[in-house]
């Protein structure tokens, strides 16, 4: 098999296909997690700000996803043709949710009326909430495994097949997650009255988080021994969860200090790390078969070819630096707390 | 009603609503462009209230535009699972292509270009405006790539057998410049700009009626309209160079458009008509052997009928292909006639001063959006009953391990949530038509400066 720096091209765009999906979880997680908190801000005004927190930005950070999705599509096609259409229900859930949050964003503020902006302001919350939950549940069933023919077509029936105790675990935790880091987020962005009520929602957004995280990760270590193989065999790897451990543990120590700008750094940290020990885990499989081990979808059966990997390996290296060079000038532009003025359309 | 027919219905029907938007802000976008530039250039604040309200628009637009384009994108795996596995390679690289060099810059773009007009300064609002039109034109290029491949293959070979068959790149370039690609990307980025021009020229023919915004709406229309004109113009050549290439490419979607049965004889171009596929006949109103001169300039040139292939390879809702065909030709020539009438009453000086004409405009801007998607109907019906032109089947294209009433759950949620977001989609664009360009300058609103405005434009 070709490859290029001693790492053949699949392993190329695992790392590729991952990084993608580490900067989207990162990036939206944010805007989920505020989206989250939206109905605990009692005042108008409060929600206004909150809003206008994200409101710049959040298209971009979208882009995250269909350029995830794309390069997930054209690198492992065989992957994402399984996926998708096993875990139907969630993803066409996921896509209405993700019609509804832009909607309530965009709509919210282009009436005046109260039952107009609360509608809007409950489907921003709930929307928010669901896409989070449903984007753990979707992890949680890759990490559960799935029943697979030697086609790598998907046998298992019924709408709600995708809600295991497992992946409903996981749906929670990065929920949780996302809450802590979003939480953050308003605070680098928000000042006064507000700032306030956030630095108490941050605290019970840490202790959810460490809950949900150290029961999903205890069941996980009981019921799901597949996952656990990678690090009997290579102990070295260990670290990666330590290396979490630290980070999660860097979050409170700094909110507690109002360094809010290094804690949120630090809950990025925590998401891109969580993904790293995923991407142990899974490595070369890309969806476990539970039945017949053969069936198992990896990153070689799955791969597209050698070719297209080493064209879209080009595509990454000439529109990646683009992409972060339009991100930088973006969130330049609209750096620091929010304005209270009244700018926008 | 089975998985194969309820998976098309559910694309059809999201990609149709899908395609009322994106055409609307590369439109838009395009004379966003214009206005902007010449208010830089000329400092009149005229051109900055225009730009800023065509702004407020295209934010409506751009935001439905988006959340409901990541559908197709998820479609593609949850219901056409072994399409996706089949054309992955391809395919998929054009929309990782898509995302990752127009979709990031126009999302990017976009925070500024609605947020950012105090907080940057003037040229560089300018070029995060540009930076939305070109990133929409940008997403143009690649989605109709991906889309002309089914049309005409090219640049591929197929590796693997039965349900493991796929089409792999053989030449990279090949693939993107196939067959079909360059006419059907001006067509479609020309499609765009009709949309986007002739909503404009509605909104201001509307505030010329009602005598709101008078001097700027004709400022405005008369921009507009030059550009409005030159595409309609230019779009009857890509439409013809199409024509063509679907004749070489896909002789029998071009005999289902034309509702040409016979194997091998000249063809007659219908004006209007009824194709009855039973009883393989066409009747209506001819130009005998109209299609063989189009394609020639002979009139006795054999053109391939429907009754060359056999029935599996027809497509079969041949009548639906020859009438969404034929109104989208109509719409095309009146666009052509009114806008060009328009230039001629400019010239004599009696531009505003017809009524109707005024209304013909108001409601115009309803028939882009209609052609361009009687033209992607056409162009999608008549491929089949092919996902990829002569390669594979719709009906081997689906997820097979997804069941009936899963599709039928989703069509229903698709469409009571598309209606609802159709709805205050109206509500939102009449609701910002209706407060019109906020402007602190008084350039003549209200009934009295109506009749200021009248005399004026006399």
């Amino acid at each position: 098999m070709e490859t290029f720096l001693g790492i053949d091209y699949p392993t190329w765009w695992f790392l590729v296909v991952g990084g993608l999906f580490s900067g989207y979880a990162i990036l939206d997680g944010f805007d989920f997690g505020a989206g989250a908190w939206h109905m605990f801000f009692k005042q108008n005004s409060s929600r206004e700000t909150a809003l206008k927190a994200i409101d710049p930005t959040w298209h971009g950070n979208e882009v995250w996803l269909v350029i995830g999705g794309g390069t997930l599509f054209a690198g492992f096609p065989v992957f994402y043709g399984t996926l998708f259409s096993a875990m139907y229900t969630p993803f066409i859930l996921f896509l209405l949710f993700i019609i509804f949050r832009g909607i309530s964003i965009k709509f919210r503020n282009m009436e005046e009326m109260l039952w107009w902006r609360r509608m809007w302001d409950w489907g921003y919350s709930i929307s928010s909430i669901m896409l989070a939950f449903l984007l753990g549940v979707v992890l949680g069933n890759i990490l559960n495994g799935m029943p697979l023919d030697e086609n790598f077509e998907y046998t298992g029936r019924g709408f709600f097949e995708f809600l295991n105790p497992f992946s409903i675990l996981v749906g929670v935790t990065s929920l949780a997650l996302f809450m802590m880091h979003g939480a953050i987020y308003l605070l680098l962005k928000t000042e006064g009255k507000l700032y306030n009520r956030i630095q108490q929602f941050l605290k019970i957004g840490i202790a959810f988080f460490i809950i949900s995280y150290v029961v999903t990760t205890s069941y996980g270590f009981f019921n799901l021994e597949h996952l656990l193989v990678v690090f009997e065999n290579n102990q070295i790897l260990f670290v990666v969860p330590f290396l979490v451990f630290l980070s999660i543990a860097n979050v409170p120590r700094l909110a507690s200090k109002k360094k809010y700008g290094w804690a949120f750094i630090f809950t990025s940290l925590t998401i891109a790390l969580l993904l790293v020990i995923v991407a142990f885990e899974l490595y070369p499989r890309l969806l476990l078969s539970n039945e017949v081990a053969d069936n198992s979808i990896t990153i070689y059966n799955a791969a597209a070819s050698t070719k297209t990997l080493k064209i879209m390996m080009g595509f990454v290296a000439v529109g990646g630096p683009l992409v972060l060079l339009y991100s930088y000038f973006v969130y330049r532009t609209f750096w620091g707390k929010v304005k209270s003025d009244t700018e926008g359309y | 009603m089975d998985v194969e027919i309820l998976s098309r219905i559910q694309f059809a029907f999201t990609v149709a609503f899908h395609y009322i938007y994106p055409p609307l802000s590369i439109g838009l976008g395009l004379i966003m462009v214009v206005f902007e530039s010449m208010y830089l250039r000329t400092k009149k604040k005229e051109y900055e209230v225009l730009a800023k309200f065509w702004t407020k628009i295209f934010a409506i637009t751009f935001g439905i535009g988006v959340v409901t384009g990541i559908v197709m994108e998820f479609e593609f795996g949850t219901n056409w699972a072994t399409y996706s596995r089949y054309v992955g390679d391809i395919f998929g690289s054009a929309l990782a292509a898509e995302g990752i060099f127009a979709f990031a810059l126009e999302s990017s773009a976009l925070g500024v270009l609605l947020f950012g007009w105090n907080r940057v300064k003037p040229w560089v609002h300018l070029v995060a405006t540009w930076g939305v039109f070109l990133g929409s034109m940008f997403s143009a290029v690649w989605i109709v790539v991906a889309n002309s491949w089914q049309q005409t293959p090219a640049g591929y070979h197929i590796v693997g057998e039965g349900m493991q068959a796929r089409a792999e790149i053989v030449d990279f370039w090949a693939m993107v410049f196939n067959p079909s690609s360059v006419d059907r990307l001006t067509h479609v980025w020309l499609g765009a700009f009709l949309a986007g021009t002739f909503l404009i020229l509605s909104v201001h023919a509307y505030y010329i009626l009602k005598g709101r915004y008078v001097v700027l709406s004709k400022k405005a229309f008369k921009i507009t309209l030059v550009v409005a004109a030159i595409c309609s113009l230019a779009q009857l050549f890509t439409g013809h160079s199409s024509a063509e290439g679907v004749s070489e490419n896909q002789p029998a979607k071009l005999a289902a458009m034309e509702g040409h049965f016979e194997a091998e004889a000249p063809a007659d171009l219908y004006l209007l008509g009824w194709v009855d596929k039973e009883n393989k006949e066409t009747t209506g109103l001819k130009i005998p052997g109209g299609l063989s001169f189009m394609l020639d300039q002979d009139f006795e040139t054999p053109v391939t009928g429907l009754n060359a292939f056999p029935v599996e390879d027809q497509p079969s809702q041949v009548n639906a292909v020859f009438q969404l065909y034929h109104l989208m030709v109509a719409i095309g020539m009146f666009l052509i006639a009114l806008s060009l009438f328009a230039l001629w009453q400019w010239k004599r000086g009696k531009l505003f001063e017809k009524k109707w004409l005024m209304w013909t405009f108001v409601f115009t801007a309803l028939l882009p959006q209609l052609a361009n998607q009687f033209g992607w109907f056409t162009a999608e019906l008549g491929r089949q009953p092919w996902v990829v032109y002569g390669l594979l089947r719709t009906s081997d294209a689906l997820s097979k391990s997804v069941q009936a009433n899963q599709v039928l759950f989703s069509l229903i949620l698709f469409f009571i949530v598309y209606f609802v977001l159709f709805l205050l989609f109206i509500y939102l664009m009449n609701k910002k038509i209706q407060s019109g360009p906020s402007s602190d300058i008084d350039f003549d609103q209200g009934s009295l400066n109506k009749e200021i405005a009248d005399v004026v434009s006399k």
